[in-house]
C-alpha cells in the first residue's frame, strides 16, 4: 500500500493574521506557520497503519506552497513520511482549493506514481472549505469518503470500513483501495516528532516541481480569485443584562422572545 | 445559454433539509440580476413526492433524479446525478446548502465540471456574468470576497440561517424526471449503515439552538445537570468548548470551534466559555449569541448579542425554568 498524504501549510490558529497591502492576500511577514492540524492527522494515520503492520510500502507527503512550505513537508517526514514532493511556483499561489487539488493531481500524473491510498484533512483551517479531498478524488477518478472518524482495514490492507459522523447520524461506508479519505478529528492523535526524527527528516528526499514541470492552468486562469480580504463585519455591541439572577433570567428570555424572536 | 440557477435540495430518508429552502432567496436575487430562471433538483430514492413542495418555493422546474442506488449519499454517484440536472437545466450557477453533504457534493461537482467553487458563503451577488461571494476565513479573523468566473460553472454552498427561506407560494413547478444509470465508478463504495446518533438530543450541526459549556462546568455530571436541561427545553443541541472536550466532559463530536464543528444556529448559548479565537471561529456566525460568564472582560462578550455577567451554575437553571414556563403557555 503506497500512501500519499496531502498537506498544507497554514497560519497557526493563534496567530494574528494581517492583510497584505494590495488587500488580496494575507501578509506572510512574521506569521507563524504550521502543518494544518487535519492534514497532520492524515500523516499520522499513514504512519500508524505502517506501525500496525499493514503492508505500507511507502508514505509520500505532497504540498503546494511557497518556499516556506518545505518546512511543513519536513515536519511530515519527521512524523514518518518517507519522502516529499513540493509544488512550488508563484504561478501556483492561490486561495482556490479546486486549483490546489488540480495541481496535486497533475503532479501525481506527471510523476507517474500510483497510490493505493490518499489521505488529507477533512478541511483546512485557513480557508475552512474542505474541497481539496473531494476535488482531488474526482481529478484522479477515485472514490472518496469524507470526514472519517473511524477506520479499519482487512488483513491484506485492500478493503476498508470507514465510519463518519454526519448531521445527526453515523455512517458506515465500505470500499476497496485505491481510494481517498479525508480525516476528521478523533481518528488519531498526532504525535510530536522526536528530535532524532526531525534530524533524519532533513536527509529525506524532497522533490520540487515548478510550473516548468507542470504546464497547464495557472492560478490566475483557474476560475476563482480573491478580490478582497477585509476584517469580518462587526457584530453589534453586546447588550449586558443587569440585575439579580432571577431578574436577569426573566429579562433574557423576554428579549430572546420579543426582541430577537428566536425562541 | 447556461444562465439558470440550480438549487440543490438536500434530503435524507425522504425528509428535506429545511436550510435547502433558504437557497431560493439568493437564487431569486441572482436570477433577477442575470435574467436566468430558478430551477431545483432533488436526488435520492423515491423522492419524486417532494417535488411539489420544493417547486412551491419558487422553482420553475424541479428535476428529480431517483434510483434505488441513490438511497444514501455517495459523492461520486450523487455528483453524476446532479451533473445530469445541471446539463438538463442549462444551469450556470449551482447552490448547495453548507452541510457535510453539501460541502462534499459541491466540491466534487465543481471538479467534475471544471467549475469555479466557493464554500460556506454568507453573501452572493451577480457581477455581470461572474458571481461575487463572501465567506469567512482564517478562523473568522478575515472575510474574503471571491469572484467566480462566468466562463465556468459557478458552484457555491450557502451558510445556513444567513438567508431566510421565502414563503412557499402556490406556484406549480414543472417536474422533470431524469434517468440515472449507475456507472461502475459510482458503485465503488457501499453505505452499510446509517444510524441516528441522537438520543433525544440533536447534533450541533443540525439544531436551530445550541447550548454550549466550557471547562468551567468542571465535570460531565454538571453538563447533565446544567447544560442539557436548557438544551432540551429549547429543543436544541449541546455543544462544548475544546477545553471541555479535552477534559473529557463531552465527546469531541460536540466540540464547537476551528477543529470541531462550525455552527450557525439561530441561537447560541455560550455558558462559561471565555471565547478563545478558535471557539469564536466555530460559532460567530450564529444569528443571536448569549454569553454567560463571570468575567466581564471575557472575549466572548465581543461577539455576544446579549451578555450576562453571572455564575452559570446559578443563572442557567433559572433561564431553563423561564423557558419552560414560556413553553408551557
Amino acid at each position: 500500500m503506497k500512501i500519499l498524504c496531502v498537506i498544507k501549510q497554514v497560519p497557526d490558529s493563534n496567530a494574528a493574521v494581517r492583510v497584505r497591502a494590495d488587500g488580496k492576500d494575507i501578509d506572510p511577514a512574521g506569521l507563524k506557520l504550521v502543518v494544518d492540524p487535519f492534514d497532520e492527522f492524515g500523516v499520522e494515520l499513514a504512519v500508524q497503519l505502517r506501525e500496525k503492520g499493514k503492508p505500507v510500502s511507502e508514505i509520500v507527503a505532497i504540498t503546494v506552497g511557497g518556499d516556506k512550505a518545505a518546512e511543513a513537508l519536513r515536519t511530515a517526514m519527521a512524523i514518518g513520511a518517507d519522502r516529499a514532493v513540493h509544488l512550488c511556483d508563484p504561478k501556483f499561489d492561490s486561495a482556490n482549493e479546486l486549483f490546489f487539488a488540480y495541481l496535486v493531481a497533475a503532479a501525481v500524473k506527471k510523476l507517474g506514481e500510483s497510490f493505493e491510498l490518499i489521505v488529507c484533512g477533512k478541511q483546512n483551517i485557513d480557508l475552512d472549505a474542505g474541497a481539496v479531498g473531494p476535488a482531488l478524488a474526482e481529478f484522479l477518478d477515485l472514490p472518496h469518503v469524507g470526514a472519517v472518524q473511524g477506520l479499519e482495514f482487512d488483513e491484506a490492507g485492500k478493503r476498508f470500513t470507514a465510519r463518519r459522523r454526519i448531521e445527526g447520524a453515523e455512517e458506515v461506508v465500505e470500499g476497496a483501495l485505491p481510494a481517498l479519505l479525508t480525516i476528521e478529528k478523533g481518528l488519531v492523535e498526532a504525535r510530536y516528532p522526536s528530535l532524532p526524527n526531525l534530524m533524519k527528516a532533513k536527509k529525506k528526499d524532497l522533490k520540487v516541481l515548478t510550473s516548468a514541470d507542470l504546464p497547464g492552468e495557472t492560478a490566475a486562469e483557474a476560475g476563482t480569485v480573491v478580490e478582497a480580504l477585509t476584517p469580518p463585519p462587526a457584530r453589534a455591541d453586546c447588550r449586558f443584562i443587569e440585575g439579580e439572577p432571577a431578574e436577569m433570567a426573566r429579562e433574557l428570555v423576554r428579549l430572546l422572545r420579543e426582541e430577537a424572536k428566536v425562541i | 445559454m447556461s444562465k439558470n440557477i440550480l438549487v440543490v435540495v438536500e434530503q435524507r430518508e425522504g425528509k428535506v433539509l429545511p436550510a435547502s429552502y433558504q437557497l431560493f432567496t439568493p437564487a431569486r436575487a441572482l436570477a433577477s440580476a442575470t435574467g436566468g430562471q430558478v430551477v431545483a433538483c432533488v436526488v435520492g430514492e423515491g423522492v419524486s413526492g417532494l417535488a411539489d413542495t420544493i417547486g412551491a418555493h419558487g422553482a420553475a422546474t424541479v428535476y428529480v433524479v431517483e434510483h434505488a442506488e441513490l438511497k444514501h449519499y455517495r459523492a461520486s454517484a450523487y455528483t453524476s446525478a446532479v451533473t445530469s440536472a445541471v446539463e438538463a437545466a442549462s444551469a450556470g450557477i449551482v447552490l448547495f446548502p453548507t452541510t457535510f453533504m453539501g460541502r462534499d457534493w459541491a466540491a466534487r461537482t465543481a471538479a467534475r465540471k471544471r467549475g469555479a467553487l466557493a464554500i460556506d458563503c454568507t453573501e452572493v451577488s451577480a457581477r455581470g456574468e461572474d458571481v461575487a461571494a463572501s465567506k469567512s476565513m482564517y478562523a473568522g479573523k478575515l472575510q474574503a470576497t471571491f469572484v467566480l468566473s462566468g466562463s465556468r460553472l459557478r458552484v457555491l454552498t450557502i451558510r445556513s440561517n444567513v438567508y431566510a427561506a421565502p414563503a412557499a407560494g402556490g406556484g406549480s413547478a414543472a417536474v422533470q424526471k431524469l434517468v440515472y444509470a449507475p456507472s461502475d465508478a459510482d458503485r465503488r463504495l457501499t453505505v452499510k449503515a446509517v444510524t441516528a446518533t441522537s438520543s433525544g438530543i440533536k447534533d450541533v450541526t443540525e439544531a436551530d439552538v445550541v447550548v454550549s459549556g466550557g471547562r468551567s462546568l468542571k465535570s460531565e455530571e454538571n453538563f447533565q445537570k446544567v447544560i442539557f436541561p436548557l438544551a432540551q427545553a429549547l429543543e436544541g443541541a449541546v455543544g462544548a468548548s475544546r477545553a471541555a472536550c479535552d477534559a473529557g466532559y463531552q465527546p469531541h463530536s460536540r466540540q464547537v470551534g476551528l477543529t470541531g464543528k462550525v455552527v450557525t444556529p439561530k441561537l447560541y448559548f455560550a455558558c462559561g466559555i471565555d471565547g478563545a479565537i478558535q471557539h469564536l471561529a466555530g460559532m460567530r456566525g450564529s444569528k443571536v449569541i448569549v454569553a454567560i460568564n463571570t468575567k466581564k472582560e471575557a472575549p466572548i462578550f465581543k461577539v455576544a448579542t446579549y451578555g450576562c455577567v453571572a455564575d452559570l451554575f446559578t443563572l442557567v437553571p433559572l433561564v431553563t425554568e423561564e423557558v419552560r414556563k414560556l413553553r408551557a403557555h
